[in-house]
């Protein structure tokens, strides 16, 4: 894929090129369906080619505890009753969203560290990353990580390389139980319904697909157990891209306390009025 | 598995129980999730512990360490009780028609012919009555109270659901729960499978949970069905083929039983083992023993095994004990073993009492590790401070270690669990100077046949006759050793007389060359088969392991093309019962094999012969003499009837059961070595039930040298409920202490609400679970041996170690 | 989710953003624009394989490096499930997934190695003094403790003081010669892992 591809970057006051059309991808989770076995951690460290460091135990099944620069996704444990004596353990596989409205790329001042595809996946562009964390504080579903060794941002790239050349992301191929489901985004929200519906002929009367429409939808969903209350699993009720919100707390405050030049500064406060506004008008326009 | 993997996929009630089978085999499972979305089938999950399996589960019930049979045999119970039975399988396919023997009986725990010096049963009251004809007495009423139907009923009436609750731990309404939903699979067109493994199987008694189960399926008249059958998950990618090639002591490849001390010659060693019809036209298909026998023997020596020499029959090594691998440490201990050959194993972390194996290695001459991998067991004489605390410098085990190829970096076949072969190709070399097993223990032959050769010895003879054939001696190729085992006809075979036309000429009925099926081995040494029930994988159409057709016609999931499914690419087992009495189809979802009036067809390879017209009433369980499944099992060493008996380690030190009887708390037929009794741990010092077990993400003692796997669960763990946490003021993360009264490890501490502890025989019994994953060697971090802890007793049949239920206590660390 | 800035990141910051920002203003389109990582399989060798661990037995492609080519030597650099396989699908657990690291594992055995009785060592052999030793050890044994007849005269040619464990993560060729050349000697003393 190249630029003909992207249909919004970072850090850009210009349009994208949004030529080209290909189909919009995405990745279905099935929390009914999973089992917790982090089969999809290791085909993507395995995929990716990368290795996090191996850790301790401190009481819980989620290895690593939290996600890295070298662990973009992970399975995530609850143990909740949510009856009396009833007792469920609800397992939730982590990792980013692929937002139709990212408030990563949003956030971002490094002009194309963060790609959009027409295919819907949000890429991180390391070599055009600095490494400021505002996508970190941009991300409603806090996913993306500075990694130590250089000082860029890393997330999933719903293996961008794979769905490239016609192939499904590792983590889905790999998925034992069929808990990982890929193809069109169309698709997927059709059989997420009928999946949801399925859940509560079963009993599961909460059952219901994730997909919030704060973000503009996303590319990585979810049919949930419990889809009224998905904070049962760590998932925001309403997320939404303003919690940009937050951002500009963490921006400001830093703004304030150092001196910097007025040129800077009013280059930079630039980027903060216009920057995102733009990238909005990019995408109303693509809509 | 009597079914397969995909198989599952059919079912309308998956029972999980004696395993965890969302994390032991993922890949299994995704047919248990088909299922459930496609058939809308349910699952329940029965475990000491909510486990992953339990979170996608149907229902969920908990049962206490080592009480399966106290549940199960309140489910036949409640299936006899409720008439929920299925009644033309049961009567026609199972031996409950069948009249028991007069003098068997079943008395305050014990079945008659108890010797309670030897810890054993004499047998001889248990079976079935004979008639003049030599055939068994039936009843078909079965009213008669000898009958094995009224007998099961009365052994099974104790098991009410309140004593389920009592013994058990299981609350009756979730029992009950479960007991109605397996009932309603009795009816003739609904049809339930069990997936279980070491959770049932790593106990002294392992084979009746088994069997208990096994019951239940034939009650039901869900064997030999599409979605039924009792199907063992097992362990390792090749531990199905390497059973079946009989790599222990009890058995020659394809389980025929191996000569013992008593068995004078040929004669009478096959007249022990060659089975006779117990009802008329039943196919009693071990009368075939000496054909295969003989097979084996012309492909083991060859020329050297002939009329003349009985086969070379006194080449084979007769055994006079038990040399399962507890009694092999056993003997090692005691000094009396001096050399050990150990492949791709790592027995001092795979075998209970890690003190006891430590010693016993180190009284060791000599010690040969073949692994591709830095085994524990390799270096069990360095010292790794707490983890593995010994002085290398007094220990005088000479070892070698020989660096193997992995899976990947050589060609042959494995065997999964649902008895498919399925070829590989090699990748790619081993790192440095790796070899393949075979080459391996090809060196070792060759060598030794050469020294032989020069120097003699004692008993050369079997060593330097040994059929060796292949092109390069020292290292024979895959290829080559399957054809060898799959068999071939070292002659034209021609046809056997024809009583019907007794001038009729003689014809060619099989060429000289590779064979297609057990039915063409001979018993006069024309054929060579190492192992008959692998004949016909290597056909002379070829490989047939290798075969990667994945088309599904009948869409159950058989993929008759795929590789080779032994016996004679069979792959439902006593499908045969997968029709009624008169050779319809149960019902209309899962059409399999029928009787079209003329033969047997449909989507599988029938288990019987094609023309058995259904009204010769041929069994479906063809290896059984009397062609029916056996509710009643003489071959079983503690009792036909499977009973519930307590850990030998208890928490309740009684049998709830019996509790006047202390011959009856643990299995009376278990094997306790002496000095081992003495190493079991009492309740009052050590409270709480324990049970080790496997995580979803490692396998065994393997994956710890693997850098993914260590990632996603480093370090070793204990697991205790919220509530005994609460009760010891223990915090999650925190790291403790576990011992039992062999030894203890040290790890962090996991809380959690997925165990609890159990209401048992009017107290609470909680339940400490030990992960076994971690050792001194690997690439995660480094932990204690878990069988520091364990008991160093086996299942009273197959001597599999009790690593399911013992005893510990817990304390800060 | 507080986003702590130091002060050389801050730096690289505000250079960032006013780079990014006056060249935005520019109208011009960011440069370095990468596209997706290259397809890391594009022209390997697969091999059909076998999932060693459990006995589901997943069918895997093992993707090796170089076409065959004489002067390449292959290596294993990627491993995933078969898709043509009726079980697997294509799927793989953890530990599937994984055997990539165990197959090239820091912990491989590389070389036959042998501890001297008492010694604290390994000490590397070549193969034929690995094999030489094992099989005089085995012979002198055999040749000591073989008994030919029992008690009542009967020949049972049993050799009892030798252990031999096989292994069930080895294939049916390995399993049956093991079988073989063990029964050969006299070996009663025989298990497997199976057992466990």
């Amino acid at each position: 894929m190249q630029s003909l591809d992207v249909k919004a970057r970072s850090g850009s006051t210009a349009p994208a090129p949004g030529v080209r059309t290909i189909p919009e991808v995405a990745k279905l989770i099935d929390e009914s369906k999973c089992i917790g076995c982090k089969a999809c951690q290791v085909a993507c460290m395995n995929w990716n080619d990368l290795r996090d460091e191996v850790g301790t135990n401190i009481g819980v099944y989620d290895n690593p505890a939290d996600l890295t620069p070298s662990s973009w996704t992970l399975m995530r444990f609850f143990e909740v009753e949510t009856e009396k004596d009833k007792l469920e353990w609800l397992i939730r596989k982590d990792g980013c969203l692929h937002c139709a409205d990212p408030g990563c790329l949003k956030a971002c001042p490094a002009p194309g560290a963060i790609v959009k595809y027409s295919n819907g996946i949000v890429d991180f562009v390391s070599e055009n990353c600095i490494g400021c964390g505002y996508c970190v504080t941009g991300c409603p579903f806090n996913v993306p990580r500075i990694s130590k060794a250089d000082n860029k941002a890393y997330k999933c790239s719903l293996c961008s390389d794979r769905v490239a050349v016609g192939q499904a992301p590792a983590c889905v191929k790999t998925c034992p139980t069929g808990a990982i489901s890929f193809g069109s985004k169309e698709d997927m929200s059709i059989y997420a319904e009928k999946r949801a519906g399925e859940l509560r002929e079963r009993g599961h009367k909460g059952a219901g697909v994730y997909d919030p429409k704060g973000v503009g939808g996303t590319h990585v969903m979810y049919v949930l157990k419990h889809a009224d209350r998905p904070e049962l699993v760590g998932l925001p009720k309403d997320p939404s891209v303003s919690t940009m919100v937050t951002l500009w707390k963490g921006v400001i405050k830093p703004i304030a306390t150092a001196l910097m030049g007025a040129a800077a500064f009013a280059g930079f406060l630039h980027y903060v009025m216009v920057g995102p506004k733009e990238v909005k008008e990019d995408e109303k326009e693509d809509a | 598995m009597t079914n397969n993997w995909v198989d599952i996929k059919n079912t309308d009630l998956v029972l999980i129980m004696g395993g965890n089978a969302a994390e032991a085999h993922p890949c299994g499972f995704k047919w248990v999730t088909e299922a459930m979305q496609q058939r809308k089938a349910k699952l329940i999950v029965v475990d000491p512990r909510f486990t992953r399996s339990a979170a996608v589960a149907d229902t969920y019930a908990p049962v206490r360490v080592g009480a399966d049979i106290a549940f199960l045999g309140g489910v036949i119970n409640y299936l006899l009780a409720n008439n929920k039975f299925h009644e033309e399988y049961v009567k026609a396919y199972t031996d409950a028609t069948f009249l028991t023997k007069e003098g068997f009986n079943f008395d305050n725990g014990v079945f008659s012919g108890y010797d309670d010096a030897k810890r054993t049963y004499n047998r001889a009251t248990w079976g079935y009555q004979l008639g003049e004809d030599g055939f068994v007495k039936v009843d078909d009423a079965m009213q008669d109270a000898r009958c094995v139907f009224q007998q099961m009923k009365k052994h099974y009436s104790r098991y009410t659901p309140e004593l389920v609750e009592q013994v058990a731990g299981t609350p009756k309404d979730a029992f009950l729960k479960i007991a109605q939903q397996i009932g309603e699979t009795s009816a003739p067109n609904k049809v339930m499978t069990i997936l279980y493994a070491l959770g049932w199987t790593q106990h002294t008694v392992g084979s009746q949970n088994i069997r208990t189960m096994a019951m239940i399926q034939l009650l039901l008249g869900n064997m030999g069905r599409p979605g039924g059958g009792v199907n063992a998950l097992r362990g390792h990618a090749n531990v199905q083929g390497i059973t079946d090639m009989c790599a222990y002591s009890d058995t020659l490849p394809g389980y025929l039983g191996a000569p013992l001390d008593g068995d004078v010659d040929r004669a009478a060693y096959l007249k022990r083992l060659t089975g006779k019809p117990l009802r008329p036209n039943q196919m009693a298909f071990t009368q075939n023993f000496p054909k295969w026998h003989t097979s084996l023997m012309k492909a083991w020596w060859g020329d050297a095994a002939n009329k003349d020499n009985d086969f070379a029959f006194e080449y084979l090594p007769k055994k006079d004990a038990a040399y399962d691998i507890l009694h092999m440490f056993e003997l090692m201990h005691q000094g009396k073993m001096h050399g050990f050959v150990c492949q791709g194993f790592n027995p001092l972390a795979a075998l209970p009492n890690k003190k006891k194996l430590s010693a016993a290695l180190a009284k060791l001459k000599f010690l040969v590790v073949a692994d591709p991998l830095e085994t524990e067991t390799s270096e069990f004489w360095k010292n790794f401070g707490p983890l593995n605390d010994v002085d290398p410098k007094t220990i005088q085990t000479e070892v070698f270690r020989l660096p193997t190829t992995t899976f990947a970096e050589e060609s042959g076949s494995f065997t999964n669990s649902s008895r498919v072969l399925q070829w590989k190709e090699k990748a790619a070399d081993a790192p440095g100077e790796g070899k393949a097993d075979s080459e391996i223990m090809a060196r070792i032959f060759v060598k030794m046949r050469e020294m032989y050769r020069k120097d003699g010895g004692k008993a050369p003879e079997p060593i330097v006759n040994l059929s060796w054939p292949y092109q390069v001696a020292e290292a024979p190729s895959p290829a080559e050793i399957l054809r060898e085992y799959s068999g071939r006809a070292l002659v034209d075979l021609m046809t056997l007389p024809n009583p019907k036309d007794p001038t009729a000429k003689p014809t060619v009925a099989v060429p000289a060359g590779q064979l297609s099926s057990f039915a063409q081995l001979r018993d006069d040494g024309t054929t060579a088969c190492g192992n008959w029930l692998y004949c016909g994988s290597w056909s002379p159409a070829g490989n047939l392991t290798a075969r990667r057709d994945n088309s599904d016609p009948s869409g159950l999931g058989v993929y008759p093309n795929w590789g080779y499914s032994w016996p004679a690419n069979r792959r439902i087992l006593y499908n045969r019962a997968a029709a009624d009495t008169k050779g319809n189809h149960w019902d209309a979802t899962r059409k399999y094999l029928s009787w079209n009036g003329k033969t047997w067809s449909g989507v599988d390879v029938p288990d019987m012969r094609p023309t058995a017209a259904p009204e010769e009433n041929v069994g479906p369980f063809i290896m059984n003499p009397e062609g029916v499944a056996r509710l009643h099992a003489i071959g079983m060493a503690d009792g036909p009837f499977p009973e519930h008996y307590e850990p030998f380690e208890t928490p309740l030190g009684v049998n709830p059961l019996h509790p006047n009887n202390p011959k009856a708390v643990s299995n009376p037929a278990a094997r306790v070595y002496k000095g081992d009794m003495e190493t079991f741990g009492k309740a009052a010092e050590f409270p709480y039930a324990a049970t080790t077990y496997r995580l979803t993400e490692h396998h065994h003692f393997w994956t710890k040298h693997a850098h993914s796997n260590a990632v996603t669960q480093p370090a070793p763990f204990i697991e205790i409920g919220d509530d005994l946490a609460k009760e010891k003021g223990f915090k999650n993360g925190q790291m403790v202490k576990v011992r039992s009264n062999r030894g203890e490890v040290r790890a962090a501490l996991v809380v959690t609400k997925r165990m609890k502890g159990l209401k048992v025989n009017g107290k609470t019994v909680h339940t400490v679970g030990i992960p076994i994953h971690w050792g001194f060697k690997g690439v995660t971090q480094n932990g204690y041996l878990a069988n520091a802890l364990t008991p160093y007793v086996g299942d009273a049949n197959s001597q599999t170690p009790e690593f399911k239920a013992f005893l510990v206590n817990i304390e800060k660390a | 989710m507080d986003v702590k800035v130091s002060r050389r990141q801050f730096f690289k910051i505000t250079a960032g953003g006013m780079a990014g920002s006056s060249l935005a203003m520019l109208g011009y389109a960011p440069n370095a624009l990468a596209g997706v990582r290259s397809f890391k399989l594009a022209r390997t060798t697969e091999h059909r394989s076998t999932c060693p661990y459990c006995s589901v037995s997943c069918g895997m492609i093992m993707y090796t490096l170089g076409d065959k080519s004489k002067n390449v030597k292959p290596a294993i650099i990627h491993v995933e499930g078969d898709p043509d396989h009726p079980v697997n699908r294509g799927t793989l657990c953890p530990k599937g997934a994984g055997v990539l690291d165990m197959i090239h594992s820091p912990n491989r055995v590389k070389f036959p190695e042998v501890r001297a009785p008492g010694s604290n060592e390994w000490k590397r052999i070549s193969w034929e003094e690995a094999i030489n030793r094992i099989a005089k050890h085995m012979k002198d044994d055999r040749d000591k403790n073989f008994i030919e007849k029992n008690a009542a005269g009967t020949t049972v040619n049993r050799w009892n003081t030798l252990g031999f464990l096989a292994s069930s993560a080895a294939s049916n060729e390995s399993g049956y010669i093991g079988v073989k050349t063990m029964r050969s000697m006299g070996v009663v003393a025989l298990d497997t892992q199976a057992r466990i």
